[in-house]
């Protein structure tokens, strides 16, 4: 009897935690409204889970960008109205607010995630309906991979994980590298596959890879093992809730190695929960508050005044991804979807507050990447560091061929490319140029 | 050698939060012989009880012994109000029926603690205030220990002699031992059967709440769900100890957490990857269920029919 209530009871309580929830949306979208009114956009993201100030940022910066459009007399005259939901920050979710969003509520462009795998989650959703989403800030090649209306206004991971690597050797010096990884997330198993071969290329070494789950609670473990293999980095390609109490963990261990990361830890979290442990760690981002360009001085200001506090990246980006879809719907003289879709897919020299922003044959924006010190609970600018040349035939506008101060003597990997996202086949995607054009 | 003693201090450390919660599962077990599931729950809501004591009381800004005591006593109080208001509301109704219903009970508890608190709190993680100012200690080489580290040792050891003291040296406990034996023969002989009920839920929230605020100076992170896994890894050291047998759930609970941090230190060595960890509790969970049903320390009773 004990056992039976023991294993009935753990049973019935783990299909509890872990079922997932699955409504299916109604059948087949009807027409996404074209013509007239108002311009319904939907924005998608994590307001309530592990990474909740990603969707926050997201929403309020594609909401200034639409305050100010409205301001302005709207797109053509009309104005917009952005829907807002939660995916809690789990795919199943994701997937199914995206759905909703389309059906439900008739949206006509989609932004949204930041996660990698809920963008991958939900972008089959907007490409099945034809409905053109364009994710802020997801890093992984993949996302665009799902469908010719899925785009992105931000670089990629085998930019950002061969940026990583390059820091890494060329600043840091580092010969040993140790990666800590999370598990199931698609962002960090995309981030470690570019940082890689791109670090073992430069003449470096890895010398532990371990990886962790989002509910872990404890890292020691890993750390022990890290610690033991006596590398000169970590790079740790999480998000911000675990990487500072990595961090913390780390520092409690004595290890005295710099962290590196990239643009998952963007948060004003990040120093919540890291603290002062996170000092002399190092992560590649999107860009800078510290920018004297106007445009840039402009929005942080003026977010500054409208939200209370400074804008992250992933702010950034959601206003950038707004206004490069209201600059696409004034040039396609409205929303029907095809015509959109071109719209988006044409921008060039798009003058954005993360850069100057060009949509390349694969969907993806080429951009620079910038490289900040954590230094007392503040990002130091580092360097920037350009994508590789001219090469990338998809920006002649914006960054300039002559690479940052650490162009080195292979490209630091190309944004555009479709057959090495998948593969993973070695330093191939660092060292050729796949030239999508 | 000094890094093996450092994943067996990491698993210790692990191992006694797991053993605190435990120990709540088991009193618990031995005297209704009801499996509370609500009580990672309530682990949850202590550390939650704990960040709104540490910022309502100004305890939150600089680190300070003082500070932390009054959390964690704190919490604890407010744990243990939670749990005998669960007790009273929830378990007692249903008490006279099949103890099938009062499981399913503790399962709708479970789920309602978790939601509530996603409603209340918000299902974003929150960073717990830092009390204690962290350093490190070096033991030998490599080897080294963190001040919450041995705080969590410490705390843990204290609580726990001081509740064996409670079950073996004070009267309570005695009527405790005697409910646990046997309820209704323990009525017969004028105990307040109610009230001790009361109290060892009181009891047994109280560790879970301490394990919670112990927890969060480890590892600043605390969401609504964040009792679902604690609380089944506890559960599996309570059924490992042997389930209704205290001194079981303490080496359930230091076993447990030894085992899953010997997976991340050492399970790549055998091709398990370090994210096995959670799997491994549940794996020995099957194991014991199969081989030594009566769990490690615990006694094979006849069924009473």
């Amino acid at each position: 009897m004990k056992r039976t209530l023991i294993t009935l009871g753990l049973a019935t309580l783990l299909l509890g935690a872990f079922a997932c929830e699955r409504r299916d949306g109604g059948g087949p979208t009807g027409s996404t409204g074209d013509g007239s009114g108002i311009i319904k956009v939907g924005v998608y993201g994590d307001l309530s889970g592990q990474t909740s100030s990603f969707g926050e940022s997201t929403r309020d910066g594609v909401r200034m960008a639409v305050d100010e459009i409205n301001a302005a007399g709207g797109i053509n005259g009309r104005k917009v109205e952005i829907v807002v939901e939660d995916d809690q920050g789990q795919p199943q979710q994701a997937s199914t607010v995206v759905t909703k969003l389309i059906n439900q509520d008739k949206v006509v462009a989609i932004i949204g995630e930041v996660a990698s795998s809920n963008s991958l989650a939900a972008a089959p959703r907007a490409q099945e309906a034809k409905v053109p989403m364009i994710t802020p800030s997801s890093t992984n090649p993949k996302v665009t991979q799902v469908g010719d209306y899925i785009f992105r206004v931000c670089f990629t991971d085998d930019f950002q994980g061969a940026v990583a690597a390059k820091f890494a050797v060329n600043t840091l010096k580092a010969k040993r590298a140790a990666i800590l990884g999370d598990f199931n997330s698609d962002y960090s198993k995309g981030m470690t596959q570019y940082f890689e071969p791109e670090f073992t290329a430069s003449g470096g070494q890895i010398v532990a890879r371990q990886s962790y789950t989002q509910t872990d609670a404890d890292f020691k473990g890993q750390l022990t093992n890290i610690r033991a293999a006596n590398p000169d980095v970590i790079f740790v390609p999480g998000y911000y809730g675990q990487v500072g109490v990595i961090a913390k963990q780390a520092k409690e261990l004595g290890i005295t190695a710099p962290l590196l990361g990239g643009d998952g830890w963007d948060s004003p979290k990040l120093f919540e929960l890291g603290g002062t442990a996170l000092d002399g760690s190092y992560m590649v981002n999107h860009y800078s508050t510290d920018d004297p360009s106007p445009a840039v001085q402009k929005f942080v200001a003026a977010y500054k005044q409208k939200f209370g506090a400074v804008p992250d990246a992933i702010a950034a980006l959601g206003y950038d991804a707004m206004n490069v879809l209201a600059d696409a719907i004034r040039r396609a003289g409205g929303t029907d979807s095809a015509k959109l879709r071109d719209a988006i897919a044409a921008t060039k020299g798009f003058p954005g507050v993360t850069g100057s922003i060009n949509i390349n044959a694969s969907r993806d924006a080429v951009k620079p990447a910038v490289v900040f010190e954590l230094k007392d609970r503040k990002l130091v600018y580092k360097e920037t560091i350009q994508p590789s040349g001219a090469a990338t035939g998809a920006a002649p506008a914006a960054s300039p061929a002559a690479a940052g101060s650490t162009a080195g003597a292979s490209s630091p990997g190309t944004n555009a490319n479709a057959p090495a996202a998948e593969g993973g086949a070695g330093g191939s995607s660092a060292n050729t140029n796949t030239n999508a054009k | 050698m000094d890094t093996f003693v450092q994943q067996i201090i990491n698993g210790l450390t692990i191992g006694s939060i797991y053993a605190l919660i435990a120990l709540g599962y088991t009193m618990v077990y031995g005297i209704l012989r009801l499996i509370n599931f609500a009580h990672g729950d309530i682990y949850m809501l202590g550390a939650y009880a704990g960040y709104y004591i540490a910022h309502w009381l100004g305890f939150a800004g600089e680190p300070s012994i003082a500070g932390l005591a009054v959390t964690l006593v704190g919490s604890m109080v407010a744990a243990a109000l939670l749990g005998m208001a669960i007790e009273r509301f929830a378990y007692r109704p249903v008490r006279k029926y099949a103890r099938m219903t009062t499981l399913i009970t503790a399962i709708g508890v479970s789920l309602l603690l978790e939601n509530l608190g996603v409603v209340i709190f918000g299902g974003a993680p929150r960073s717990f205030p830092e009390q204690l100012q962290n350093e490190t200690y070096t033991l030998f080489g490599n080897a080294a220990i963190s001040k919450t580290q041995l705080l969590i040792f410490g705390v843990s050891v204290v609580l726990m002699v001081l509740l064996q003291w409670i079950v073996y040296k004070t009267k309570v406990g005695t009527a405790m031992r005697a409910v646990s034996f046997n309820l209704n023969s323990a009525k017969l002989m004028g105990i307040n059967t109610d009230a001790i009920i009361v109290f060892t839920f009181a009891l047994g929230s109280a560790l879970a709440a301490a394990g919670g605020v112990l927890t969060a100076q480890y590892n600043p992170t605390i969401y609504p769900l964040m009792g679902i896994i604690t609380g089944l890894k506890a559960f599996v050291a309570a059924v490992l100890g042997g389930i209704g047998n205290i001194p079981g759930a303490v080496l359930g609970g230091l076993l447990i957490g030894a085992a899953e941090t010997f997976v991340v230190g050492y399970g790549q060595l055998i091709g398990i990857p370090s994210t096995y960890r959670d799997a491994v509790a549940f794996a020995i969970l099957i194991l014991v269920l199969l081989f030594r049903p009566a769990g490690l320390l615990g006694t094979t009773v006849q069924e009473k029919v």
